[in-house]
């Protein structure tokens, strides 16, 4: 306790190392499949942090997210794979293929536009209003992606686009094993610090908004819209701001995604996912970026804990599969729901202020 | 810029505000000087906080127009009204409430200061002085209005009448030339009362004009330099307080009837 900051110090190099071996850990004790659901789960946890932005920051219920997600996997799906060539032959006769890092931060750029293209028509709108128009916003991308095969064959429909690049760095393809001072990194490994970099890179960037004067001023609109307008907080603009920033998050997570998976296809981006995405934010703490990140990593897993225990669990007792684990994942999602509102309705990790309300409530 | 000084900080030329069928206002004018406690009383429903929303932009008067420090403006939004020097309370205390009382007046320094999302993300040596300045202006005005509580108590945590101070700490925090106060004694006892009094007048001395609405008697008689009455959306009386006082019209609005 004498020396708090040497102690945080610590712990961060050690959670450093930690993250930096996990993937090797995981890879021995549970299996490469492991590793594949922890890249997928930063990709959730940097969806949750967008997300956190503009529900938990700016207090905009926002149920159709996953959209800007879908914006940044489509555009780096478009300009990084042979699509474009076999639809279009005349018009790009060898194919597009942009490199990965040109083709980030436009994705980023193009999904905060969309961001400013939802929020403009709803500045007007709260709750549940708000939300009803983004469900619809989520909707519409989605079933847009779904039916431009025709007349002109833009997103190939509901068969997705295949053969996307993989991601490289620094001219090394991180879908083939790499071979770093003799260790030997499987593909899933790679992506695993790249994505644990961008999440890191997200991480930051949402701090740094939070503490900031932009993120008092979110904060200030998501308690009161009226007293903020009246303390000259332009409410229009900072709205926008925050859609466009959320949306950005969702835009680079998207296109991560394309690049990892090599694949997409619409149904990647249903309603279920922007649901799923904003449980995170719900469950792990609103507003508080480490009750977010937990959140992620949980949900992320949960489906891929109950696929891998409970067909075997089911197995070793009845001797037959009875329970579907999909369906048993819905139902085990929705009831630790209403656990968590009934007994931590801030979530796990409420955010500071919430934990320093307690704290009061206590103290009084 | 003397032409600018000598005209009145804020005046209203015939403001009319209409709720569909509803007349809530109409023909409003009057004018507050630069360096004076203005209030605004009458009966409930008169109209106050409907002249109140048209000045600080809330509502948009649907006839008349006003000037505020040597400028017209019709139609404008709460925050440009801000921006040109009107800052205001609410009747129905409206604090950020699950923020700190310091964070709440932090945000009222939000339209004076000026790092965007890249000083927040560069975090940049200007971007810090400016944290840090707007920090220490906001713990300055917390003693200023007699908050003596941790800056870091939530807002609802606070006593009702430190509610209404952090309120007046707030609008005092966007460097306002006019602080538009709509009851601020309200539900207050009288020690507290007596003390907002002080804070009015230490307010006022240091410059800032104010406009107040208010029920207490007692307090608008022993502050105000001018009085306005409101009734049935018109204004039926001005003047000093004394006066305002005896004027029969005041006194039927207040009592009723009029002709006993």
């Amino acid at each position: 306790m004498k020396l708090p900051v040497q102690r945080a110090k610590i712990v961060f190099w050690l959670a450093l190392a930690a993250l930096l071996l996990l993937p090797f850990v995981t890879d021995a004790l549970l299996g490469r499949g492991w590793v594949r659901i922890a890249d997928f789960a930063m990709l959730y946890i940097m969806l949750a942090l967008g997300l956190n932005i503009v529900v938990g920051l700016a207090g905009l219920l926002d149920l159709g997210y996953i959209a800007f997600f879908a914006v940044g996997a489509y555009c780096y799906a478009l300009t990084g794979s042979p699509h474009l060539a076999l639809a279009f032959p005349s018009l790009f006769p060898g194919g597009v293929h942009l490199p990965f890092w040109i083709v980030l931060p436009l994705a980023a750029l193009v999904a905060g536009g969309f961001g400013v293209l939802l929020g403009a028509p709803t500045l007007r709108l709260r709750g549940d209003y708000l939300a009803i128009v983004t469900l619809g916003f989520g909707e519409i991308i989605r079933i847009f992606l779904n039916n431009l095969n025709a007349p002109l064959n833009l997103t190939n429909g509901p068969q997705g686009i295949s053969r996307i690049d993989p991601i490289r760095v620094a001219d090394v393809s991180l879908n083939a094993s790499q071979e770093i001072f003799g260790i030997t990194l499987p593909s899933v490994h790679l992506y695993f610090y790249l994505f644990l970099a961008f999440t890191a890179l997200v991480i930051f960037i949402s701090r740094r908004l939070e503490k900031s004067r932009i993120g008092r001023a979110w904060m200030a609109i998501r308690e009161d819209e009226v007293a903020a307008s009246a303390m000259g907080i332009n409410t229009r603009n900072l709205k926008l701001l925050a859609f466009a920033m959320g949306a950005m998050f969702g835009g680079v997570s998207g296109t991560l995604f394309a690049g990892f998976q090599g694949f997409v296809s619409p149904e990647s981006f249903s309603l279920m996912e922007s649901i799923m995405v904003l449980c995170m934010v719900v469950l792990g703490g609103m507003g508080n970026i480490a009750g977010v990140i937990l959140g992620g990593v949980l949900l992320a897993l949960l489906p891929e804990v109950l696929r891998h225990g409970i067909v075997p669990l089911q197995q070793a007792l009845f001797g037959k599969t009875v329970v579907d684990p999909e369906s048993l994942r819905m139902l085990l999602f929705g009831g630790a729901l209403i656990v968590m509102m009934l007994y931590r309705p801030a979530g796990l990790l409420p955010s500071r202020v919430r934990r320093r309300e307690l704290d009061t409530d206590e103290a009084a | 810029m003397n032409n600018i000084a000598a005209l009145p900080l804020l005046q209203l030329s015939s403001i009319g505000k209409q709720f569909g069928g509803l007349s809530a206002l109409s023909d409003v004018s009057l004018h507050i000087r630069r360096g004076e406690i203005y209030g605004l009383i009458g009966p409930n429903g008169a109209g106050k906080t409907t002249l109140f929303n048209v000045i600080t932009g809330l509502y948009q008067a649907n006839a008349g127009e006003f000037q505020f420090n040597g400028h017209s403006y019709k139609a404008c939004k709460p925050h440009v009204l801000a921006q040109a020097g009107i800052a205001r309370t609410f009747q129905n205390i409206r604090l950020f409430a699950n923020l700190t009382a310091l964070e709440n007046v932090m945000i009222g320094r939000h339209l004076r200061t000026r790092a965007g999302v890249f000083g927040a993300l560069l975090h940049n040596l200007a971007t810090r002085n400016e944290e840090r300045a707007i920090a220490k202006r906001a713990g300055e005005l917390l003693h200023y209005v007699g908050i003596e509580k941790p800056g870091q108590t939530l807002a609802k945590h606070l006593s009702y009448g430190e509610q209404r101070r952090l309120e007046i700490a707030r609008a005092l925090a966007t460097d306002p030339l006019l602080l538009a106060l709509d009851e601020p004694a309200a539900g207050m006892n009288a020690t507290e009362t007596e003390s907002l009094k002080a804070l009015l007048q230490m307010i006022r001395a240091s410059g800032i004009t104010v406009l107040l609405i208010e029920h207490d008697v007692k307090l608008i008689m022993g502050l105000c330099d001018r009085v306005a009455v409101l009734d049935y959306g018109k204004k039926i009386a001005e003047g000093i307080p004394e006066e305002v006082r005896l004027n029969p019209g005041v006194i039927a609005a207040y009592l009723g009837g009029g002709d006993e």
